[in-house]
């Protein structure tokens, strides 16, 4: 009888072999369940992106730089997200939280290090450090195999329509203020000059990291808008009111 | 289905004995070998485990929640408890240097040992990408290994440096000097610089033109013994380096040094005091006061 029931269930699966209708309609179901399983909850579980003090959307020239970020491809060897293990907490800082790439469009995860995380590399190296670094890895760091980007400093930053970049984000779920619109053009200059008044800036964008960055004041280059974004990196969330109990899934 | 079933009659296979599937294609018949009883088991045993799985640790998405599983676990607590079992490891030692002061560590043999080779770990991690992997250093990182501290190397002061940063303007006690831009901005000819930086090679006791370095000495007197002492001995409350040595930070060449007086760079160290917390400093302090020049406070003002 056992002999019986085990012998049904062990060649039961030639029945959705011989039927290719009845396979692509099984298989189809599976997916589908595993896909709304995985993804579907994400987009309403209320407690998927932890409620932090400190994220705001970036400034106009860190998301110049983000972009320079993601055209030159650092994604493909740097990942910006710190698991919860005690190895890469102790390397790189504080875990990363979903909150924290919630108006990344795209996030910048990465799936691969082949240089190290850079989730919170901000503030970890003086700009003269990281311009010295992009134009020749190997004199700081003698074992990196990383390509030059020197000419980031030479290379004019062109942003032609800063408020209209805001604009789109504002139409995926960032939140912009129209201030936040209207300044677009005068933040994205102001922020990289070191004479310049940064209340305003600093006001509408906590926490940015504003002064000349690439070591010549007189322009503004995607060296620049590059620096502004790698140097806020990670420093946003305030994790002093950060409790992980109650920010558990 | 069924039909189709019973349209494959159970025909064996003459020389394995093996099942064939029934069908024939010139004659030839492909046999329909089962799977082998450990790879079934394996591939039931993978679905079991997979229930078992999800009835334990965090799984299935619900209305305002998902699943907590029965073991209740939690990537977020787990992280935690790792962290403190690494602490009680060592409980003694890490609550000894989080209660002392960093001279006191130095000045304990277990402590101090424990502290660096802490700091050692640290310093590989946060410090080795602009000091180097052997505090040597390089153009614009000072060298950790001297005795040629810029912002004093007594225990305390290297904690205080590691803590607030220099030039780190996020940090609000951080170390904070700048030299003028005596050729940027005008305050010496240039024919000033170039005599000004001849006397201070002189200083250091290299080479230099000595009718120049007579003329640049008065400027010197004027303009840089403020800060860097009349014979170029250094001054670390502002972070002035001493000119009458060896070591330099940005070359020690009559070039280098006219570059420097002429529009002066400011190199700039994070703070590190939120980012590692404050045992994690104390232990890098110890370790860098470990490598060769640290100095104590009584050394300090037996020297002055």
């Amino acid at each position: 009888m056992a002999n019986e029931l085990t012998n049904k269930v062990l060649t039961g699966h030639k029945k959705i072999e011989r039927n290719v209708t009845l396979l692509l309609v099984l298989s189809f179901l599976v997916v589908t369940i595993g896909g709304i399983v995985e993804i579907a909850p994400l987009f309403y579980l209320q407690n998927t992106i932890e409620k932090v003090e400190g994220m705001r959307p970036y400034s106009p020239l860190e998301l110049a730089g983000r972009n320079i970020y993601i055209r030159e491809g650092c994604y493909v060897c740097h990942s910006q997200m710190i698991r919860p293990f005690r190895d890469e907490v102790e390397r790189y800082g504080h875990y990363s939280l979903a909150a924290e790439s919630m108006y990344d469009h795209s996030f910048q995860w990465g799936s691969k290090r082949t240089g190290p995380d850079l989730a919170r590399v901000g503030g970890r190296y003086s700009n003269e450090w990281h311009v010295q670094h992009l134009q020749n890895p190997q004199s700081v760091v003698p074992e990196s195999i990383m390509p030059s980007y020197g000419f980031l400093a030479d290379t004019e930053l062109v942003v032609e329509n800063p408020a209209g970049h805001l604009k789109a984000n504002v139409a995926v779920g960032v939140p912009y203020s129209e201030e936040m619109i209207t300044e677009a053009k005068a933040d994205l200059l102001t922020q990289a000059d070191p004479n310049a008044d940064t209340s305003g800036l600093l006001a509408r964008y906590p926490k940015a990291v504003t002064g000349d960055f690439d070591g010549n004041p007189q322009r503004l280059t995607e060296m620049d808008a590059l620096l502004a974004y790698l140097q806020m990196l990670g420093t946003l969330v305030d994790f002093s009111t950060f409790e992980p109990e109650t920010s558990i899934r | 289905m069924a039909d189709n079933d019973k349209a494959h009659d159970k025909q064996v296979d003459e020389v394995t004995g093996t099942e064939t599937t029934g069908h024939s294609w010139d004659g030839i018949k492909e046999l329909d070998t089962p799977l082998p009883r450990w790879w079934l088991t394996i591939f039931y045993g993978t679905i079991v485990f997979a229930i078992v799985y999800t009835i334990l640790y965090p799984a299935w998405p619900l209305v305002n929640s998902a699943t907590g599983g029965v073991l209740g676990w939690n990537s977020r607590t787990a992280i935690q408890e790792a962290m403190a079992e690494r602490e009680a490891q060592n409980a003694d030692l890490i609550e000894g240097i989080k209660t002392s002061s960093v001279s006191k560590v130095v000045a304990d043999d277990s402590l101090r040992q424990y502290a660096i080779a802490a700091g050692r770990a640290a310093f590989k991690v946060n410090c080795v990408q602009c000091h180097g992997s052997g505090a040597e250093g390089g153009p614009g990182y000072p060298n950790l290994n001297d005795d040629d501290w810029l912002w004093g190397g007594t225990p305390e002061a290297i904690e205080t440096t590691l803590m607030h940063g220099i030039r780190y303007v996020q940090d609000d006690e951080t170390r904070i000097s700048e030299m003028p831009a005596f050729g940027r901005d005008g305050i010496l000819e240039r024919a000033q610089i170039q005599d000004v930086a001849w006397y201070v090679r002189k200083l250091s006791g290299q080479s230099a033109e000595a009718d120049a370095a007579a003329r640049g000495e008065a400027i010197y007197a004027d303009n840089c013994a403020a800060c860097h002492g009349e014979n170029g001995e250094g001054l670390q409350d502002l972070g002035a380096p001493a000119l009458n040595d060896a070591i330099w930070l940005y070359g020690g060449t009559h070039a280098d040094i006219v570059a420097q007086v002429t529009a002066p760079r400011h190199g700039v160290m994070p703070a590190w005091g939120d980012r590692l917390g404050e045992t994690t400093v104390k232990e890098l302090a110890v370790y860098v006061h470990s490598l060769g020049g640290g100095v104590s406070a009584d050394e300090m003002a037996a020297a002055q």
